[in-house]
């Protein structure tokens, strides 16, 4: 079974969306997105360097990912520059150095739309050893981290004050993103991770009255999207990345329909 | 006289503290311990590092100066002074109470209705009015069952009538739970009756002791100006007689009378007795 491309981008993209949905709820509660994005584009940095320096790529990427996080956080801590130049600068010059590496590494050959938009014919059995493993470790430290993440969400001072460590969660949260960039980068691309972590918890928003059951529900969103869109990248052949974000945004423009909001305030008056 | 649980220990004592940020001192050389079943409360103007105080109380802030020491294991409950959650988190208030610590379901309703919010608790945080909100987040502070509560302007958004209960409230809960209090407060006559002491805070202690003390001094007097004298007024006025409990009512001077009037003399300050009676509503004397 695994010896079909196709079914190995299906699990590859299930696993990957069981992982992102939840994830991006942290996202989207936080308002980072922008700072996500910024990280997603380094992983093209982390792909040169992984290159570079015969790096397993998975590894290179998580590398470059958490490492421009923590200097995202220690220059927003400095305050020279609002955060927005900040994402803006590292977003795009990790994307641009990342572009000139790989470019000017003339001897290896490399499928430089496959790794921005994503190529379901790349996976392989090792990637979704990668996806698998990796996506229980990020969803285990999940729930572990759960609690304080939540409580620093809501207030980095009580959840300070009342003996909980926000500021270790956080770089723990920004570790994970970080191992999520590396896994979902081959199925999704580069420059479309973001939307994998944030369309889903968005479209959750309004069926969920807490926090866990937004996670859960943007969990089984990304996974209808993930299903949908290597379909339809395989039907009309196109790169499954932005396939698999129209069909989130599709889910997405459905869940804000009238008949929606109707249906879903009926239900919870009775 | 050392009983088990030594209830004279500190929970937590500043001495000397103080935070230095962007080459200036926002507050520093603060002296004060908060022992069980005290309510102390800090006052000062906008600015003073009344809340910066706070913080280093909770932990949440380390002195750059002197030094904080927090009883060992010592559980705090933190109302803080802003608090505002992202529209994109669904919480309901049920949920809101969990978010520091696994807290049984018989603690929740009991903190809520010890709060007057027991109905509210499936609502989301989003729907709720201002004092609605405060009192939540009071209830969720005090379902942890601290050792101490921290209230940075609990009653911000509260209507008057809303305040004298919030105060009302807190104090009950310090009887209730004997959990030492650290209150923030810009407004002394509210405050004053449920105080056991007063930390009256211009970047530095100006003045401290029992509300009768810093209502008083010169210090308080010029921090706070035409107000302050409003505040010793109808702070005499409290306590310049006392209610017998046959009805009749023992004056300052020792004399002892049916009624009391403010126009027998006996009481040093000019203002309306309506007025006055409102204000002693919020002291809690009990007076009406």
């Amino acid at each position: 079974m695994l010896d079909d491309f196709f079914t190995r981008a299906l699990l590859a993209g299930i696993g990957v969306a069981a992982v992102a949905g939840p994830l991006g709820c942290f996202i989207v509660w936080r308002r980072m997105a922008y700072f996500g994005d910024t990280m997603s584009h380094s992983a093209l940095l982390g792909v040169a360097v992984s290159l570079l320096l015969s790096l397993n790529i998975v590894i290179g990427v998580f590398a470059v990912a958490a490492l421009v996080s923590v200097a995202l956080v220690v220059l927003q801590r400095r305050r020279a520059l609002s955060s927005d130049s900040l994402l803006g600068i590292l977003s795009h010059s990790t994307l641009a150095l990342g572009l000139v590496m790989v470019a000017a590494m003339s001897w290896v050959r490399i499928d430089l739309m496959g790794l921005l938009f994503g190529d379901i014919l790349a996976v392989s059995k090792l990637d979704l050893v990668v996806v698998y493993g990796g996506g229980v470790l990020v969803l285990g430290a999940l729930i572990y981290l759960w609690r304080p993440l939540l409580a620093g969400t809501v207030s980095e001072e009580v959840a300070e004050a009342e003996g909980l460590s926000p500021q270790v969660s956080q770089f723990a949260f920004m570790l994970l993103m970080a191992a999520v960039i590396a896994i979902a980068m081959r199925i999704v691309g580069v420059l479309l991770i973001t939307s994998l972590l944030i369309i889903p918890a968005a479209t959750a928003r309004r069926f969920a009255a807490t926090p866990e059951q937004m996670a859960v529900i943007a969990g089984g969103v990304g996974i209808l999207a993930a299903v949908g869109g290597l379909f339809g990248s395989l039907n009309y052949d196109t790169p499954s990345g932005p396939s698999i974000v129209v069909a989130a945004l599709v889910i997405f423009l459905i869940s804000l329909a009238p008949f929606g909001s109707r249906a879903l305030k009926g239900g919870q008056k009775t | 006289m050392l009983d088990a649980s030594r209830p004279s220990e500190p929970l937590v004592s500043l001495s000397g503290a103080g935070i230095f940020r962007n080459g200036r001192w926002l507050v520093r050389g603060v002296d004060l311990s908060i022992r069980p079943g005290e309510i102390v409360t800090l006052i000062g103007p906008n600015g003073s590092g009344k809340s910066t105080t706070a913080r280093m109380a909770t932990g949440i802030l380390k002195p750059d100066a002197g030094s904080v020491e927090q009883r060992t294991a010592l559980r705090v409950g933190y109302v803080p002074q802003r608090l505002a959650i992202d529209r994109s988190l669904p919480l309901s208030v049920g949920r809101l109470m969990r978010l520091t610590g696994p807290t049984q379901r018989d603690r929740i309703v009991t903190s809520l209705t010890a709060a007057g919010v027991a109905h509210l608790e499936n609502a989301q945080v989003h729907d709720l009015s201002g004092g609605e909100f405060q009192r939540v987040l009071l209830a969720r502070a005090i379902a942890q069952e601290p050792d101490l509560l921290v209230l940075d302007e609990p009653v911000q958004g509260v209507d008057f009538n809303g305040e004298v209960a919030m105060y009302e409230l807190i104090g009950a809960i310090r009887d209730r739970v004997g959990c030492g209090v650290l209150l923030i407060s810009h407004d002394l006559h509210v405050v004053m009756a449920a105080t056991d002491t007063v930390i009256c805070l211009n970047g530095h202690v100006c003045c401290s002791g029992t509300p009768e003390n810093v209502a008083a001094s010169e210090e308080y007097r010029s921090l706070f100006g035409a107000r302050a004298a409003e505040a010793v007024a109808f702070y005499r006025h409290q306590h310049d007689h006392t209610h017998l409990p046959d009805g009749r009512v023992k004056h300052a001077d020792g004399s002892i009378t049916e009624h009391c009037h403010p126009e027998d003399g006996r009481h040093d300050h000019d203002h309306g007795h309506d007025h006055a009676t409102t204000r002693e509503r919020a002291g809690g004397s009990g007076h009406a």
